[in-house]
Formats: C-alpha cells, structure tokens, sequence
C-alpha cells in the first residue's frame, strides 16, 4: 500500500509519550508538520517542556516506525521552537486518556486558576500541593472530596 | 536586524561574537543553578522541596542545553564538551550563581533574586532579531513562571515566619547583595548587542526594572533593602570567577573527565 501523509500521521499516532504512556505525540500537539515528499519525510516536533528528557527517545521511536514504511527512503526529525508547545494543544481525545490514566488534563492557562477537577470523582474544589510533581509538565493536587492527592498537567 | 537562522548569523563575525557571547551568559547562569538546584536532592526539608528542586534542575539545565545547542549551531563545540570541558575563564555566568547553596533562606533568595533578573531579560530577548533565541525565549519564559511563583511564595513565607527565619533570610540578602550587580553586566559585547537587535535591552534599564520588581517583595517579607547596587569587582560576564566555580565544575565533570570520549 503505498505510504501517504495521512499514513504517517496515523502511525505517529501510535508513537506514546514514554512518560504517560496512555496518550501518543499526536493526541499530546507534539507535531507540529509532516511532510511527505518522492519517500522523503519530514516531521518537525516540539518538546512539552524545553528540558524534557523524553524527547530523545521519542524522536528515536518516530524515525525508526516511519522507517520501515513501505517506500520511504529518508526520515528527517527536527525539533523545533518556531509553534512552541502549550497545553493547548492536547487533543480532545488525548485530554480523556489522560484522565483515563489518573492525570488530570490542564485547565484553561487562562483562567487564573491551576487547579484540574479530580480525575477520580470530578470535584473542582481540590487545591495545589506542589507545583512541580514526577515530570515537568505535571503538578500535585490534593482533592478535598475525596481526600486523596492527584497528578495534573500544569498549563504553560 | 534580523536573523532567521545561524548560517545568516555567521556572514558577520562582529554579530556572531556578541550572540555567542550572549548565548554563553543564558547558558551559564541556567547551568550553573540547575547544578546547585540538583545538589539539594535528599538534602530539601521536606520531600515537596525535594520533588520542585529536582523538577526545577531539570528545567535549568534543560535551558541550558536548549542555548548549548544554538551555540553549536554558530560553530561551537558540542554541548557536552562546552559543558564539561571548558576553561573556566571562558564560563560567562554571573558570580551569583556559582557560589555554594549555602542554608536554605539563601537558596530561596539567590533563586528568586536570579528568577526576576531572568525573567525581564528573557522578555528583552522574546523581541530579539535573532529568531531561534526569541522563539527559545517564549516558551522558556512560560516554565520559568512556575519557579517564579514559587520562590515569591517560600521568600514571603520564610519572611513573614519572623524569628530564626526572617533572621537567616536577612543574612542570606545581605551575603547576596555584593553579588547581585553582576547579574547586569551584558559582558564585552554590550553595546554591539544592543546595536544588533540581539538584545534590546540594555543592563541598566534591566536593574532599574528588577528594583521595580523586588522592592515590593522585601517589602511584603519584612526585610530590609541593603543599600546601592553596584558592578562586583570579579565580573563573571567578562571570565572572571572564584573559587566556588572551579570546584564546582570539578564536581559536574568528574565522571564526563574520567573517559572524555565515550558515547553516552
């Protein structure tokens, strides 16, 4: 079958984020094009966080899936700054499977509060624990309601 | 002037010697506090501050990493040998951030003081000619809100607290003071800097702006402003450094030195 950007997209699709490995590069607005042109391929991507150490390991797994495509000769992975990251960009899908996986997906940066619904029971009267949490783009909440803590992404 | 990309940047030397200059002072200032962030692991008082210490190093030296990489682009060495293998005179950071944690109240200050000097620059340079260092600055300035806020937080907190905590927050402010000014010295290149649009601010305009900034946040902590600011007489921008960076670049390379050339 041959190869098209549309297959590309799909199979980038499946690459995960080796840090929340529920939700793929795409549903998280990691790629910012794709580009298909005579079996070359061009995908340029953004990190979440500048200083994310996962990064090397995802553009690792996208050239070596977009690889072994049928008729692709060349896979070209920039990482680039020029679309920078926001939380934003999380698909409405990926949004879901994060919640899914017990994070609870970023509130509206603009908003003025930090504070996600509780993944597990859905109250909104949770509070910051700390700012900073297992990764760099997660925080520690604590629900009131259900009295336990939560992981969020933190907006930026 | 505007600068898309590194190979237009190396048509004229005099504008790459004041980026890379530049670029060298960013990185620096990130690499050295990421280190000293990372030193209070299991060290913290308590496992919150363990967690946002390490979270908080990573983002550093992530920065750092992220202007490494511009640097090579303009025809420097590697990032790792740029990190772990230069001379000291050739580190451009501010003293400030290569002396040792010391107690607790003076990494909260030394964080926050650094964080409002490091946040205004990055402003200045989210509208510098050169575009790989302004896009870099955008998203970078989004992170850092989140230490900004957290080191606004613990000042105030320690501040307020009174007795031995607001004792040893004084303390710590007065031992940073002499320090402090070399945060805005723009190194050699300053003028060419600001004459190319790489940073459009000068260092000047950049301390009357942190005094802005600061001064209601002493307030609010209860401590008292040490006096004038002034340039401190060993300038890092220029290569000059103490002690406190030697030992530590010792300590940071000691296992990239014992086989310089293995792949990681």
């Amino acid at each position: 079958m041959p190869t098209t950007e549309q297959t590309l997209w799909s199979v980038l699709d499946e690459v995960k984020d080796p840090e929340i490995p529920s939700i793929s590069i795409v549903e998280l607005g990691m790629v910012n094009r794709v580009q298909l042109d005579d079996g070359c391929v061009r995908v340029e991507m953004t990190p979440t966080f500048v200083g994310c150490p996962a990064i090397g390991m995802i553009r690792q797994a996208v050239q070596e899936r977009l690889a072994a495509l049928d008729e692709i000769r060349e896979v070209e992975v920039v990482v680039t700054m020029d679309q920078p990251w926001t939380t934003d960009r999380i698909t409405p899908e990926g949004r879901e499977k994060l919640r899914e996986f017990g994070i609870a997906p970023p509130v509206d940066g603009r908003s003025g509060s930090l504070v996600p619904d509780c993944p597990y029971c859905g109250a909104d009267n949770g509070e910051v624990h700390n700012l900073f949490g297992p990764t760099a783009c997660r925080a520690i909440f604590y629900c009131k309601r259900c009295r336990q803590p939560f992981e969020g992404m933190k907006p930026v | 002037m505007r600068m898309e990309n590194a190979e237009q940047a190396k048509q004229s030397e005099t504008y790459r010697a004041a980026l890379v200059d530049l670029l060298y002072q960013l990185a620096d200032d990130e690499l050295c506090l990421g280190h000293r962030d990372s030193e209070w692991l299991g060290l913290a008082p308590d496992i919150e501050e363990d967690v946002a210490f390490s979270s908080i190093a990573q983002d550093e030296v992530g920065h750092a990493t992220y202007y490494f990489n511009l640097l090579h682009d303009l025809g420097e060495e590697n990032p790792d040998r740029i990190a772990f293998a230069r001379e000291v005179k050739r580190w451009r950071n501010a003293v400030l951030l290569e002396r040792p944690n010391g107690d607790w109240a003076y990494s909260i200050a030394r964080h926050l003081l650094y964080d409002v000097f490091d946040d205004i620059r990055l402003e200045a340079i989210t509208h510098s000619g050169y575009r790989p260092l302004a896009e870099g600055a955008r998203k970078i300035r989004r992170e850092e809100t989140y230490h900004l806020q957290h080191f606004r937080l613990w000042f105030t907190r320690l501040g307020q607290a009174g007795g031995e905590a607001q004792e040893r927050l004084v303390q710590a402010v007065n031992r940073l003071w002499p320090d402090v000014g070399g945060l805005f010295s723009l190194g050699m290149y300053e003028a060419a800097l600001i004459e190319n649009g790489i940073l459009p601010m000068n260092g000047e305009e950049m301390r009357r702006r942190w005094e802005e900034r600061i001064r209601p946040v002493m307030d609010e902590a209860g401590i008292p402003w040490p006096g004038e600011i002034s340039i401190p007489r060993v300038n890092g921008r220029l290569g000059e450094h103490t002690d406190d960076l030697s030992e530590m670049l010792d300590t940071m390379s000691e296992v990239y030195r014992l086989d310089p050339n293995a792949v990681w």
